[in-house]
């Protein structure tokens, strides 16, 4: 990657323009606002040729890295290969000119697709029926404990305000609980790194309209006591949210439905193989079972949900069929499983179990540190991997452990990039044990090396204006 | 194995990375799950298809959908996409990318969410933009929970009728669990009305009113006194605008609104039956660190570099968890692209043109539709690509009408009128075969 510093602003020449519009020919309708209702200047937006914004974004998109780029090894965010094929069909000109306010009868084609995501979904997940309005997994889970929250009050069960979230949880889940208007009580995780049943019992009363739970965790362990947890919780008349941020090692083994969960979300860009995009555009459908089905029409969002990434998601579900659906959470566990057992003799791994798609360290085994000289951190193993041609893994959680390492490979790298990122970790492990500076200074070889973040956030500039005032 | 061209395993690689973890089969890494779980049924999908037969499915399905020639807008307009956008957002570095939480391999994307905020910024007037949102009424409903929150005590919002009813439900939505009450601002002759404002305002318990800048009668509207009224009684004003729209008319900076928000799909995103699009919140310095969603920021490296990074996360879901201004995490970044390159293209001559094709186009068809004598104007006041009618013919018959004829317009609206848009890529020649069709209904 070559470091390269313009912005577009910079590249602007009065005069010059990067589009070609038509007169449309309507004469004597020349535009005649009134003054006030007009802004006084023109925005200051660049004025470049077409060729100039090709080499810019081009030149941009060469100091970024994607999954075409190289492996992720990205804890919690299945970064798995995005196939072309999706790409394709989500650009077809006849999905892209639909309006979204047009009539059913119009478009039989996409309440066909919508049918068949939601079928095939619904098949995967053990779900009833799923809403595709969420855009993206937050997103979900908002919905989600809307639909909870909507099922206890259609009931009259009004003082059902409290949500139960794990210690271990993704930190969306009690943001979106927060935002939902329901209060947070935490349950801890026991020695072996699952939901505390016993710390669980107690919290359950009237008050309680549900437990929000990631399985496989956000570990990678297996709540193994999710019958209990399940019966508990329906007992006392909460309902069973599931996250399916972590969806991927049960596709094709484990139906959350047949766990006893009530409601749960599908990360598309995640589980379904549609790009991220940089952070978006993602998807979040939100699955219920038989008795929530009235409450799924809650409106969280403007039309029909992304439609773009829910056709990349239905043709990728059509290339696994019923078929390759067997392997992919397998498979996912497998490369995750292959990782931790060729390191954890260098990396510490707080908990000896097998894992599902992801797993996490506590930093390494041995840091460097001596003599007043300070170890390599979890930061610097993160940063090091970049200068190698990897992407870091997810680190500093969850927060369970002080130097986590969140690793997870997904079904699509083959052995042999397994094996190279392992042979690169374990060099790693005795570079930081020789000499940690070699940790401590990297990245060395990116565009740019550890930007000063404090600066960034003590003194902000966050438009192109900022910078010419400074 | 069967071959599958996104698994890469061999028998043999599974054979060998089993033996490392110690496990005779792959069901063995299942182990630690209870009986009765691991599902043993056939999962009810479709067979297994190669990549033409899905490219044949989709072609087939897309087929079903004839193609339109779009007349309506009612919050997603058909305006041009430049050949450009999709070539450079389909850039694998661009499109297949995560979250630029490590700054030093995603220097791209942290430099175009840079431009994308500084864009919104000068479009709006407001001082700070953020990352994103996933689109136009949820990015309304974060400014609600972001007014209430600044008001601290204060706990009702107002929402004018004259915004678009997909903005009000959603908005509405996300306030009914908050726990915020809603209440509605009249609208008179076509427009957010001062006088209902006013008096609502009255109660005292008002944390922040939302209006729109272009209504949902395409009427722009004349904010006089509301920037005053509402600060009066130290509330946020937030604005709702067309992107679009904003390269010409008054900003809501100019208007005197502390948060302006709306959906970035008039900027070069295509209808794609509603979604992805983009959301877009920017507001005054003062409520910067109440303003949710990433935002980035510029610092330099070690050696001096210029680089940019996310900052203030602070604010942020993985940072405070249940103390976040919101739970957003995935945003619409590569959307966010999408606009930047496409106002880039456009500069502010190429949206003014935008705005005056788009002008004639609706005013000529606006007059040769009263021409015909099916309607009677509803309401005398300015407009730019969008406006309503009242029908003298059954509004079913029309739609169905346009539609055999391959056109979708007359969006009948909530209350008995329909609605016409006229983006630039609609020509004369189009047009005069709307009005040609209407003229036999």
């Amino acid at each position: 990657m070559r470091y390269y510093d313009k912005l577009v602003f910079e590249l602007s020449k009065s005069g010059r323009t990067g589009y070609s519009l038509a007169d449309n020919g309507c004469k004597g309708y020349e535009m005649n606002l009134p003054a006030a209702l007009e802004r006084a200047e023109a925005p200051m937006l660049p004025e470049v040729s077409e060729v100039d914004v090709v080499r810019h974004y081009t030149n941009l998109s060469q100091m970024n890295f994607g999954v075409d780029t190289g492996f992720y090894p990205l804890g919690s965010c299945t970064m798995k290969y995005n196939p072309k094929i999706n790409e394709e069909i989500a650009s077809m000109p006849a999905f892209l000119g639909l309006h979204p306010l047009q009539a059913e009868y119009t478009v039989p084609g996409v309440k066909e697709i919508y049918e068949g995501i939601d079928r095939s979904l619904a098949a995967i997940t053990g779900m009833e029926h799923f809403t595709f309005k969420p855009c993206a997994g937050a997103h979900g889970e908002l919905t989600g404990l809307m639909i909870i929250r909507e099922y206890h009050i259609s009931r009259g069960d009004l003082k059902r305000t409290r949500i139960i979230v794990p210690d271990s949880a993704h930190g969306t889940n009690p943001a979106s609980a927060a935002v939902c208007g329901l209060e947070i009580v935490e349950v801890k995780s026991n020695a072996d790194g699952l939901v505390d049943v016993n710390d669980l019992k107690p919290l359950l009363d009237d008050t309680i309209a549900g437990i929000m739970m990631t399985n496989p965790n956000t570990l990678g362990l297996f709540e193994k006591d999710i019958r209990e947890i399940a019966d508990l919780v329906h007992a006392a008349g909460g309902l069973l949210y599931y996250d399916g941020a972590n969806m991927n090692p049960l596709i094709g083994t484990v139906r959350p439905g047949d766990m006893g969960f009530d409601v749960m979300h599908l990360n598309l860009h995640k589980s379904f193989s549609t790009p991220h995009g940089g952070g978006g555009p993602g998807s979040g459908p939100v699955g219920v079972c038989h008795k929530l089905v009235p409450f799924l029409g809650v409106n969280v969002s403007g039309f029909h949900g992304n439609f773009g990434v829910i056709l990349r998601a239905y043709a990728y579900i059509l290339m696994l069929g019923r078929q390759n659906v067997r392997l992919c959470g397998k498979l996912a566990a497998l490369g995750a499983n292959y990782i931790k057992e060729s390191l954890k003799d260098v990396y510490k791994l707080p908990i000896e179990s097998v894992c599902k798609h992801e797993f996490v360290f506590d930093g390494l085994v041995n840091d460097g540190a001596r003599d007043g000289k300070e170890g390599a951190t979890t930061l610097d193993v993160a940063k090091r991997l970049l200068d190698y041609g990897y992407h870091a893994p997810t680190i500093y959680f969850p927060l369970l452990f002080h130097q986590a390492i969140m690793i997870e490979p997904t079904e699509t790298e083959s052995k042999e990039t397994l094996d190279e990122f392992i042979e690169v970790m374990r060099r790693i492990a005795a570079e930081a044990a020789e000499n940690p500076d070699i940790l401590h200074g990297a990245p060395h070889n990116t565009p740019i090396g550890r930007p000063d973040e404090t600066a960034a956030a003590r003194n902000p500039i966050l438009k192109i204006q900022d910078e010419c005032a400074c | 194995m069967a071959a599958f061209p996104y698994f890469p395993q061999t028998d043999g690689d599974i054979r060998q990375m089993l033996d490392r973890i110690g496990v005779k089969s792959l069901d063995d890494l299942y182990s630690d799950v209870p009986d009765g779980f691991l599902y043993k049924g056939e999962y009810d999908l479709p067979d297994a298809m190669s990549e033409q037969q899905v490219r044949d499915f989709f072609e087939g399905m897309a087929a079903r959908n004839p193609h339109l020639t779009v007349f309506a807008g009612a919050g997603a307009y058909d305006h041009y996409t430049p050949a450009v956008i999709p070539y450079i957002t389909q850039r694998s570095e661009f499109l297949t990318a995560y979250t630029p939480y490590q700054c030093e391999i995603s220097q791209g994307t942290l430099r175009y969410i840079f431009e994308y905020q500084s864009m919104i910024c000068t479009l709006t007037g407001m001082d700070v933009s953020n990352a994103s949102m996933y689109d136009g009424p949820t990015a309304a409903a974060e400014a609600m929970r972001m007014a209430v929150s600044c008001a601290k005590k204060k706990n009702t919002v107002l929402l004018s009728d004259t915004l678009f009813p997909h903005v009000r439900n959603v908005v509405g939505t996300y306030a009914r669990y908050y726990g915020v009450k809603i209440e509605m601002i009249d609208q008179k002759d076509g427009q957010t009305s001062l006088e209902s404002l006013k008096a609502l305002m009255e109660g005292g318990d008002v944390a922040g009113v939302i209006v729109p800048s272009v209504n949902r009668f395409g009427i722009v509207e004349d904010l006089t006194g509301f920037g005053e009224t509402v600060h009066a009684a130290k509330a946020l004003f937030v604005q709702y605008c067309d992107p679009s729209a904003l390269a010409v008319v008054k900003t809501p900076a100019e208007w005197g609104a502390d948060v302006a928000v709306g959906d970035g799909q008039p900027l070069g995103i295509p209808l794609c039956y509603g979604g992805p699009y983009v959301g877009f919140m920017a507001c005054r310095k003062d409520y910067m660190r109440k303003l949710p969603g990433r935002i980035v920021g510029e610092t330099r490296d070690a050696a001096g570099r210029r680089s940019f990074v996310l900052t203030l996360q602070a604010r942020e879901q993985h940072i405070r968890r249940e103390k976040a201004t919101s739970n957003i995490c995935s945003n619409e970044s590569l959307m966010a692209l999408w606009v930047t390159v496409y106002l880039s293209l456009m500069g502010s001559q190429g949206m003014r043109k935008v705005n005056e094709e788009s002008y004639k186009g609706a005013h000529y068809l606006c007059d040769a539709l009263l021409a015909t004598g099916k309607f009677q104007k509803v309401f005398d006041a300015p407009f730019l690509k969008e406006f309503v009618l009242k029908p003298l013919v059954p509004v079913e018959q029309l739609q169905r009408k346009l539609y055999d004829a391959g056109i979708f317009g007359a969006l009948e609206t909530e209350d008995g009128f329909v609605s016409f848009c006229v983006t630039e890529k609609r020509t004369k020649a189009e047009i005069d075969r709307l009005v040609g069709i209407i003229k036999e209904c």
